[in-house]
C-alpha cells in the first residue's frame, strides 16, 4: 500500500504514471558482481572519492569543535587535537555571546522547538484536510486553486515578504510566535497539500463509498477511516516539515521577533558577533548543534526522508 | 498527479425538507469541503496573487520605511538598473546559478548512474551523498566559511603539509568568491538531484536495457542516447525545482560571505531584503518584482507544457 503510494508520488513528480517507477528502494535484478573487476574498482573508487568530499566538512566540523584555540592556531585542519576538550561545546550551548547577550545557542534551540512543534502541527492539520477535500470531495473550481497553489510555490519568497509583514501586522501578531506559525503554514501548504491529495487519491474508493453508505460525513470519514490508515504519509509530512522549519532562517529573522529567534538566526549571530577573538571551535560546536536535529531525523528516517523530498521536489 | 478525482460525492442524498420543492442551493453543496479548503483559497488569493500584485503596484511608489508615498512611475526601476550593487547581484546570480545548475546536474546524474550499477553498500553511499541536503544553508555556509578560511582553513593546512604555493582564499578574493558559493551549493544540492535522478533511472524499464544489450550497444551509449531522453520529464521537473531554489539563494550568502568582500558576492534576494527592511522599501519591491518577472519567464513555459499535458492525460 505505502510503496504503491510512494511510486505514485514519484511518478507524479516525474510526470509519468507507470507502476514500475519504483523508489530507489534497493537494487533490482541480478546479484552484485565480484568486488575486484577493473570496472568495479573504478566505480568504487569514484564513489569513495565523492563520498569523502561530502564527508570532509562533517569531519572538519567535528574535530574542530573538540580543539582548543591553541590547537586551532597551530594545528592542521585535517588532524584531530591530541588533547580533545569538550569546553567549546559547553560554551556554544550555554554562554556563547551574540552581541551583549551571552546565553549560548540554547536559547535559539528552545525557540526553534517552540516554533517547530506548533508550526508542524498546524501546517499538517490544515494541509491534510485540504488534501482530503481536494481528493475526495472536489467541488467545481477546487482544482483551479490547487493549480495556482502549485505554480505559486515557485514565486520567490521575497515577492510576498512585505505583504505578509503587513498582513501579520494587521492581525496584530507580527514579531510573535503566531506569525512564524502562520508563515510556515502558508509556505508549507503547496507541498503538503500535494502530498496528502496524491495519497488520498490512491486510497481505494470502495472504502470511502462504504463509509458514505454507512452514513459517515466529511469529518467522520477523515478522522475515523482515512486518518488511521494514513500514518505513513503523516510521518513523511512530519519529517519534511520538521527539517524544513528547523532549517528556516529568513522567516525566523523577519517574523519571529528578537525574543523568539530560531536556532539558525542565533547561530548566525554567534558566529558574526565580533567580540574579541574568533572562536572557531565554539562556532563549529554551535553549527553542529544546529544541524543535529535535522541530521538525526535524516539518519533515523532514511527512506521516508527521500520519499518526502521526492514528493516535495515540486516545492524545491 | 492526475487532476481527475476518483470520487464524486453524491450530494443529492440530502433530501429537500418536506414542504419545500426548491432544490438545494448549489452554493451550499459540499459545504464542508469548501470550508476545509478556505485556508488554501486564502493563501492563493491573498498571499500568492494578492501579495504579488501588491508588491508590483507599490514598486512604482517612493515608499521608504512604510508603504505610503506617491506613485512615481518607473523611477525605482531606473535607479535599480543604474545601481552597481544590483548589476553585481545579477551577474553573480547568472554565474552562480548556471554553474551550480550545470555541476549539480552533471555530478548528480553521474552519482546516480554509479549508484545504479548494482553496487554494494548502496544505502551507505546514498546516505552520504544526501545528508548535506538535510542541513540548513546557515550550517552549510558556516562549515565552508571555516574550511575556506585563509588563515586557518584548507589553505593553511596544505601549506603546513609543504605545499607552499597552495592558495585557496576564495571567500576573500573578489574574483573567486562566487565560486566559493558554488562549491558550497554543490555540496548541499547534488544529493537532491542524485535522489531524483536515481528515482528516474530506477523507473526505466528493464526491457530497454535487455534490448540495448542484445543490440550490443555500449552501456555509456545507452545512458546518453536512450535513458537520458527517456528521463526528460524527470529532468525538466528537477531543473525547474533546482532553478527556482537557486533564484531564492539568500541564507547561504549571509552565512558564507555576507555579500563580501565589498559587494562581490551580493545576490538579488539579499538586495531585496536589505533594501526592503533598510528604509528603502519601494526599491526592494522593484527588485523583487524583477525577480518575479525572471521566475515567470522560466516558469510559465514549463507550467503551460506541464499542465496542458496533464489535461491531455486525463
Amino acid at each position: 500500500m505505502t510503496d504503491f503510494t510512494a511510486n505514485k508520488m514519484i511518478a507524479g513528480v516525474a510526470g509519468m504514471s507507470s507502476e514500475r517507477r519504483a523508489m530507489p528502494s534497493g537494487p533490482v535484478g541480478t546479484k552484485p558482481k565480484r568486488l575486484f573487476e577493473p570496472s568495479r574498482v573504478f566505480i568504487y573508487t569514484v564513489l569513495v572519492v565523492a563520498a569523502s568530499f561530502y564527508l570532509f566538512p562533517l569531519y572538519v566540523m567535528i574535530i574542530t569543535s573538540f580543539k582548543d584555540l591553541e590547537a586551532i592556531r597551530f594545528g592542521s585542519l585535517f588532524v584531530p587535537s591530541n588533547a580533545p576538550t569538550i569546553e567549546p561545546w559547553i560554551k556554544a550551548w550555554d554562554y556563547a555571546c551574540t552581541g551583549l547577550n551571552c546565553e549560548g545557542i540554547k536559547v535559539g534551540f528552545w525557540n526553534s522547538i517552540k516554533i517547530t512543534v506548533p508550526s508542524v502541527i498546524v501546517s499538517i492539520s490544515v494541509a491534510s484536510v485540504t488534501g482530503y477535500a481536494l481528493a475526495n470531495w472536489p467541488y467545481k473550481g477546487a482544482n483551479i486553486f490547487f493549480t495556482i497553489l502549485l505554480v505559486g510555490s515557485f514565486i520567490p519568497y521575497q515577492v510576498m515578504l512585505y505583504p505578509l509583514v503587513l498582513i501579520t501586522a494587521f492581525l496584530n501578531i507580527f514579531s510573535t510566535l503566531w506569525a512564524v506559525i502562520m508563515i510556515h503554514t502558508i509556505f508549507g501548504m503547496p507541498i503538503l497539500v500535494l502530498l496528502f491529495r496524491n495519497y488520498f487519491i490512491s486510497v481505494p474508493t470502495e472504502l470511502f463509498k462504504a463509509a458514505r453508505v454507512d452514513g459517515a460525513g466529511f469529518w467522520r470519514i477523515f478522522f475515523q477511516v482515512l486518518m488511521p490508515m494514513s500514518l505513513p504519509i503523516f510521518v513523511v509530512a512530519i519529517i519534511l516539515q520538521v527539517t524544513g522549519i528547523w532549517n528556516d532562517f529568513l522567516f525566523g529573522v523577519i517574523f519571529a521577533g528578537t525574543k523568539n529567534f530560531p536556532i539558525t538566526v542565533q547561530l548566525n549571530n554567534i558566529v558574526n558577533s565580533a567580540q574579541g577573538v574568533n572562536e572557531y571551535n565554539v562556532d563549529m560546536a554551535a553549527t553542529i548543534l544546529t544541524g543535529a536535529v535535522p541530521l538525526t531525523i535524516y539518519f533515523i528516517s532514511g527512506k521516508l526522508f527521500v520519499r518526502g523530498i521526492a514528493a516535495g521536489a515540486v516545492k524545491g | 498527479m492526475a487532476v481527475s478525482s476518483s470520487v464524486e460525492p453524491d450530494v443529492s442524498r440530502v433530501a429537500p425538507k418536506p414542504g419545500r420543492d426548491r432544490p438545494p442551493n448549489p452554493y451550499f453543496r459540499n459545504l464542508s469541503s469548501k470550508f476545509a479548503t478556505v485556508p488554501m483559497i486564502l493563501t492563493v488569493l491573498v498571499v500568492f496573487v494578492g501579495g504579488s500584485i501588491w508588491t508590483v503596484v507599490f514598486s512604482f511608489t517612493n515608499a521608504r520605511s512604510f508603504p505610503t508615498g506617491e506613485f512615481i512611475g518607473w523611477d525605482q526601476y531606473e535607479r535599480l538598473f543604474r545601481t552597481k550593487r544590483w548589476a553585481i547581484s545579477v551577474r553573480n546570480m547568472a554565474v552562480f546559478g548556471s554553474l551550480t545548475l550545470v555541476f549539480n546536474f552533471v555530478v548528480g546524474f553521474l552519482l546516480a548512474v554509479f549508484i545504479d550499477q548494482k553496487i554494494r553498500f548502496e544505502g551507505v553511499f546514498r546516505t552520504i551523498f544526501l545528508y548535506p541536503f538535510a542541513l540548513s544553508f546557515i550550517v552549510t555556509g558556516n562549515v565552508w566559511a571555516w574550511i575556506m578560511n585563509p588563515a586557518f582553513g584548507l589553505q593553511k593546512a596544505m601549506r603546513d603539509l609543504g605545499w607552499e604555493s597552495f592558495s585557496f582564499d576564495w571567500i576573500t578574493n573578489k574574483d573567486m568568491v562566487v565560486y566559493a558559493l558554488v562549491i558550497a551549493a554543490i555540496w548541499q544540492g547534488t544529493g537532491l538531484i542524485m535522489a531524483l535522478m536515481l528515482a528516474g533511472l530506477r523507473g526505466i524499464d528493464e526491457e530497454i536495457w535487455k534490448a540495448s544489450r542484445v543490440d550490443g550497444i555500449p552501456k555509456w551509449r545507452t545512458y546518453i542516447s536512450i535513458v537520458l531522453p527517456m528521463m526528460r520529464p524527470v529532468l525538466i521537473t528537477t531543473l525547474v525545482i533546482a532553478a527556482s531554489g537557486i533564484v531564492r539563494t539568500y541564507d547561504l550568502v549571509v552565512a558564507l560571505t555576507q555579500g563580501g568582500p565589498g559587494l562581490f558576492s551580493e545576490v538579488p534576494a539579499k538586495y531585496v531584503y536589505d533594501f526592503m527592511f533598510g528604509g528603502n522599501l519601494a526599491q526592494g519591491l522593484a527588485a523583487s518584482s524583477v525577480m518575479l518577472l525572471t521566475v515567470g519567464v522560466i516558469l510559465i513555459p514549463w507550467a503551460i507544457v506541464e499542465f496542458s499535458q496533464r489535461d491531455k492525460n486525463k
